[in-house]
């Protein structure tokens, strides 16, 4: 009866050295007010200079979803009075902002659903505002004041908290793929808004909407977003209407509330920003953002299948983050493995340990030399695939080499046929009423076989071989 | 965003409701005995603005810079230091590095 | 000495004639003697120029000498000065000492300029008459029931009384020239952005900009060539590069095409008329050609400027707001009576009032019919001149529709106030250079002549009054303060 319709605002802190208006440091957690400098604090006569990084990753940004660049944007103050905003206004662009128009693709109920982006443009972030530190007061930090943002507006055309969630997360990954934000949820680089508001499945005319502030993780979306469908199905069923206003997602209590604060009372009174003039993008700086572009990943995952004939859903996981999918590609480099082996080695014995340890790519205790290695020895059966493990467990925790660790165990596998031989024949000999079980039928006793024979060789034996002689030598 | 703006009217719109509209967003504190001055003078001075409704200005595109440039780029780099307690030196109302303000209920 | 010029200074410094310190000391007396009759300054900085003067007096004994070493002078009180007091004439920065030096402080610091004091203003540049200062109304040395003009009315004053050879000012709408006039002082605004707006306070920042007052044409073109010039720091600053303009002051004099608008003549005092009269039959006699022209929106030129200016101040004062500088109101009870109580006890009237008509003109449903109409204004009135630099190298025209008015005359009625302004803010609109200089005076009170030249032809317009100059002597005229 009701479909939901949904926008979102993502606001993404770029990962510039300084800030967009001034050469104050953007590193995160430096010690209150100690990276706001004078222009930042919007002292008497200081003025804005735009930083080139911010309007070349705003550009990359653009280039990337397909959108327009302005080539003579501009910008515009908008006014209000916060303790977080030091100048009274924030700069930010309103008619002409750089990026406009541009889609990205997301997977919904099994299709492919294209979401268009209505633009993006750039602005500084303000301050914080910290209200429990002290009793009476509010205490001020302005480092993050100045650091510049990418503000990208959806159209309103996600139909569910699942496509919401597919959209950010698609977006997330293609900051991180183009290098422009570390887009780090916790500290704040990526920051969502909703719109949502319900219509009526036959009609085409838009209800009223409520807009859900800053939430910081996929899954409170994803119940921000149910818990406010539902919120409105309710009113609207009982026959009430929906107030156009600002709501607060509470993740401890799971509820949207409504924000009773100033700023909605405002008129922000754009206006122009008569301290910095229109920027002007020539086709060839475009071209030249163009040529430095990394491969995105959509294109990166219809190579990856067809070079390496992955399936859809190992690509999928490699891809997902540019760095990985860059580790992956190293591995193979390094020596002629098979992709598929390598991908699989990559997504069930790397990713569960790097998941146990939280740890990113760049800071994996493995190199891709050295997990080649690894895989080499597997593919060169030096070592059994399980031994592979045990030794990839201590490589990964202790940081050794895996020469290091097979030669001083000499953990290399035994598949020499004539030692090999000697021990099967041997087991043989001592098990014969196994052998008798087994050749009346009992063909699981194999693996018991098996099992004695690593016994004895402290699972040293090539498990290939050792299979081959024992089904050989078991046959009546 | 909610705009509880002020409506599209005849441009003489100066009256004493609209100047307390207007105080509130520009944070200016207007006493009773001062309203009927201010309206008084923002009226004559509006007067003096509306001249300009005798020149007509449909096909000009406005002019915010006089002189046509362009923005110039900065190289991205941190170039400031730590200058805090220069900057917070003459302020009283500053807390280990903090700026304080009343306490500010969300 | 105190009579003597910027350029005569300079050489009595260099030919060791005059100490730098024996010159600050000189200024410093005059100025302990005869300012409070005027009250053009709000900052004597005793200690730190005698301190200067002496580290310029030993750099000369080394040989060391810059272009304007030792030359002592006033910043007007809208420079940021490190370690010096920077009010705007304002209770709201009434103690602020800023951490960092405006350019144009810096340049002039570098070209060996000895900073004696900061001058009286009206309240955030927002003013025709020095009447607004926190301060303290300034006097006009003519006659000191008269202002100055303003904003730049310490500025003038002071440079007028030969407190000190040479200052600095700002012109938003008229603030240099018009007290120029007022005063019977040379005054000048370059083209907007020619000179970096770093560390000046921002008033409306589209038409801002600073300069100078001297005593004599010549003194402004060398003191224009030092503060001029692209700065990285200031986005709206132009990287045209800057001559010698002393030494176009100096050439020989090639006649000019000079037009007047009929604009600037319509209903103007007699006196007045009959002066600029006089000094154009100068300009004729010495082969200028003389046309008339239109300019149109020169009429509604007021009304375009009371919309722009205010616009950008209401935006540029929001962050006087108590909290990491400036005036703080106590005992208040939430974020919004800070917000309230400081700016209201801090601002004066004038500069409420222009706060009040900026948000206006911005807000929601009136930025169509005001400020953006305002900006179109601005482009045919910038369209007219450039038609006019056509035909004409210069448009001249009297400076103010009248000699400066009595203290209290015109401060309770702005309109009266803001028509002072009648033919000087098409100049900020437009971002054109203009230049007042002495041409004559009307019951005793000084008249300015204003000269306006296309962007960047200031070498025009400073060779146009560098020959006036040579051939009358209006400017040689002193007032006479009782115990001087």
């Amino acid at each position: 009866m009701w479909n939901p319709v949904i926008g979102l605002e993502i606001h993404v802190q770029l990962n510039t050295k300084s800030k967009i208006f001034s050469s104050a440091s953007t590193n995160f957690g430096a010690n209150q007010n100690t990276q706001a400098c004078a222009i930042d604090l919007g002292m008497p006569g200081v003025l804005p200079v735009l930083n080139e990084q911010a309007v070349f990753m705003a550009i990359k940004f653009g280039l990337a979803i397909g959108a327009k660049i302005s080539n003579n944007s501009i910008f515009a103050r908008k006014n209000y009075f916060y303790p977080d905003l030091p100048k009274g206004y924030q700069i930010s662009q309103y008619e002409t902002p750089i990026v406009s128009g541009g889609s990205i693709n997301i997977e919904s109920e099994n299709t492919t659903k294209k979401i268009n982006i209505t633009r993006a443009h750039l602005e500084e972030d303000a301050g914080k505002s910290i209200h429990d530190l002290y009793e009476d007061e509010s205490a001020i930090d302005l480092n993050r004041a100045g650091i510049p943002l990418i503000e990208i507006v959806s159209e309103p055309e996600m139909s569910s908290a699942n496509e919401a969630v597919q959209y950010l997360k698609k977006m997330h990954s293609l900051i991180k793929y183009l290098n422009i934000s570390d887009g780090n949820m916790e500290e704040g680089s990526f920051r969502c808004d909703a719109n949502i508001s319900l219509k009526k499945s036959e009609s085409k005319i838009l209800g009223t909407r409520a807009e859900i502030k800053n939430i910081n993780s996929f899954k409170f979306v994803e119940n921000a977003i149910n818990f406010e469908i539902n919120r409105q199905s309710q009113i609207l069923n009982d026959g009430g209407t929906i107030i156009q206003e600002t709501r607060l997602y509470n993740s401890s209590k799971n509820e949207t509330k409504s924000m009773r604060s100033k700023e909605e009372a405002n008129d922000y009174r754009y206006f122009p920003d008569p301290d910095l003039l229109p920027v002007s993008i020539s086709k060839k700086l475009i071209e030249e953002i163009k040529n430095s572009m990394p491969e995105l990943p959509e294109n990166k995952k219809k190579r990856f299948m067809s070079q390496y004939g992955l399936s859809d859903y190992d690509t999928s996981i490699l891809i997902t983050d540019r760095e990985l999918s860059e580790f992956f590609e190293e591995v193979l480099n390094k020596k002629e493995l098979n992709p598929k082996l390598t991908a699989n080695w990559i997504i069930t014995e790397m990713l569960a340990l790097a998941k146990k340890s939280n740890l990113d790519v760049k800071d994996y205790p493995v190199t891709s030399e050295d997990l080649a290695i690894l895989l080499t020895y597997i593919k060169d059966e030096v070592i059994s695939s399980k031994q592979a493990k045990k030794i990839f467990e201590r490589m990964w925790m202790n940081k050794e080499k895996p020469q290091e660790i097979i030669e001083n165990e000499g953990l290399e596998q035994i598949s020499d046929l004539g030692e090999l031989n000697k021990i099967v024949d041997n087991i043989i000999k001592n098990n014969y009423k196994s052998v008798e079980d087994y050749q009346s039928g009992k063909t699981k006793l194999l693996g018991f076989f098996v099992g004695q024979v690593m016994k004895e060789t402290q699972g040293k034996a090539n498990p290939k071989i050792v299979n081959k002689l024992l089904k050989e030598k078991l046959k009546k | 965003m909610v705009l509880i703006g002020l409506h599209f009217q005849d441009t003489l719109n100066m009256d004493k409701t609209t100047i307390i509209k207007i105080a509130d967003l520009a944070k200016i504190e207007i006493k009773d005995d001062e309203l009927n001055d201010i309206t008084d003078s923002l009226k004559k001075i509006l007067n003096l603005v509306d001249e300009m409704n005798s020149v007509k200005t449909d096909d000009v595109v406005p002019m915010s810079h006089p002189l046509n440039l362009s923005q110039e780029l900065r190289k991205d780099e941190v170039l400031e230091d730590n200058k805090r307690d220069i900057f917070q030196k003459d302020n009283k109302y500053t807390e280990n590095g903090y700026y304080k303000v009343p306490k500010i209920i969300d | 000495m105190h009579n003597k010029t910027v350029s005569e200074l300079i050489d009595d410094i260099k030919n060791k004639k005059v100490s730098s310190l024996e010159l600050t000391k000189h200024f410093i007396s005059r100025i302990k003697k005869l300012d409070k009759k005027l009250n053009s300054f709000i900052t004597i900085t005793e200690e730190h120029a005698l301190r200067e003067a002496k580290k310029i007096d030993a750099d000369i004994a080394k040989g060391i000498i810059k272009p304007l070493s030792g030359i002592p002078f006033a910043q007007k009180d809208i420079f940021c000065t490190k370690n010096i007091k920077t009010t705007c004439g304002s209770k709201m920065l009434e103690n602020f000492i800023s951490p960092y030096d405006a350019t144009v402080v810096e340049k002039l610091n570098n070209a060996g300029m000895i900073i004696i004091g900061k001058t009286n203003m009206d309240e955030f540049a927002m003013g025709s008459s020095n009447e607004t200062s926190y301060f303290g109304d300034v006097k006009n040395p003519w006659d000191l029931d008269f202002v100055p003009g303003g904003s730049s009315g310490g500025s003038a004053a002071s440079v007028s009384a030969r407190l000190i050879p040479c200052s600095t000012g700002t012109d938003t709408g008229g603030s240099i020239r018009q007290p120029a006039s007022l005063c019977g002082v040379c005054g000048i605004k370059p083209t907007y952005g020619r000179v970096s707006r770093y560390g000046m306070i921002a008033f409306a920042s589209s038409l801002d900009q600073a300069g100078v007052f001297t005593t004599t044409a010549k003194d402004c073109a060398i003191l224009l060539s030092h503060i001029s010039g692209y700065d990285p720091k200031d986005s709206t600053s132009s990287r045209e590069p800057v001559p010698d303009y002393h030494s176009d002051c100096l050439k020989k004099f090639k006649p000019l095409k000079i037009g007047i608008p009929r604009e600037f003549l319509d209903g103007l005092d007699t006196n007045v008329r009959e002066v600029f009269d006089d000094s154009i039959k100068v300009f004729e006699a010495n082969g200028c050609s003389i046309k008339k022209i239109s300019l149109k929106s020169s009429k509604i030129s007021v009304s375009a400027y009371q919309v722009v200016a205010p616009a950008e101040c209401s935006s540029n004062l929001s962050r006087f707001d108590g909290v990491r500088y400036g005036y703080r109101a106590e005992s208040v009870k939430n974020i919004d009576e800070l917000y309230k109580k400081s700016r209201s006890q801090g601002f004066g009237q004038e500069v409420k009032r222009r706060i009040l008509i900026g948000t206006y003109a911005l807000s929601a449903g009136y930025y169509d019919a005001y400020y953006l109409k305002a900006q179109k204004i601005r482009k045919i009135i910038s369209n007219e001149f450039a038609q006019a630099f056509k035909d004409v190298d210069l448009v001249l025209g009297p400076t103010a529709p009248d000699s400066a008015f009595k203290i209290g005359e015109k401060s309770n009625d702005p309109i009266a106030m803001y028509l002072s302004d009648i033919f000087t803010v098409s100049a900020n609109l437009a971002g054109l250079p203009a230049m007042s200089i002495p041409m004559g005076f009307k019951n005793k009170l000084p008249l300015g002549l204003q000269i306006i030249g296309n962007h960047f032809d200031e070498p025009k317009i400073l060779s146009l009054a560098c020959h006036f100059q040579n051939i009358t002597d209006w400017h040689t005229k002193k007032p006479k303060i009782s115990g001087d």
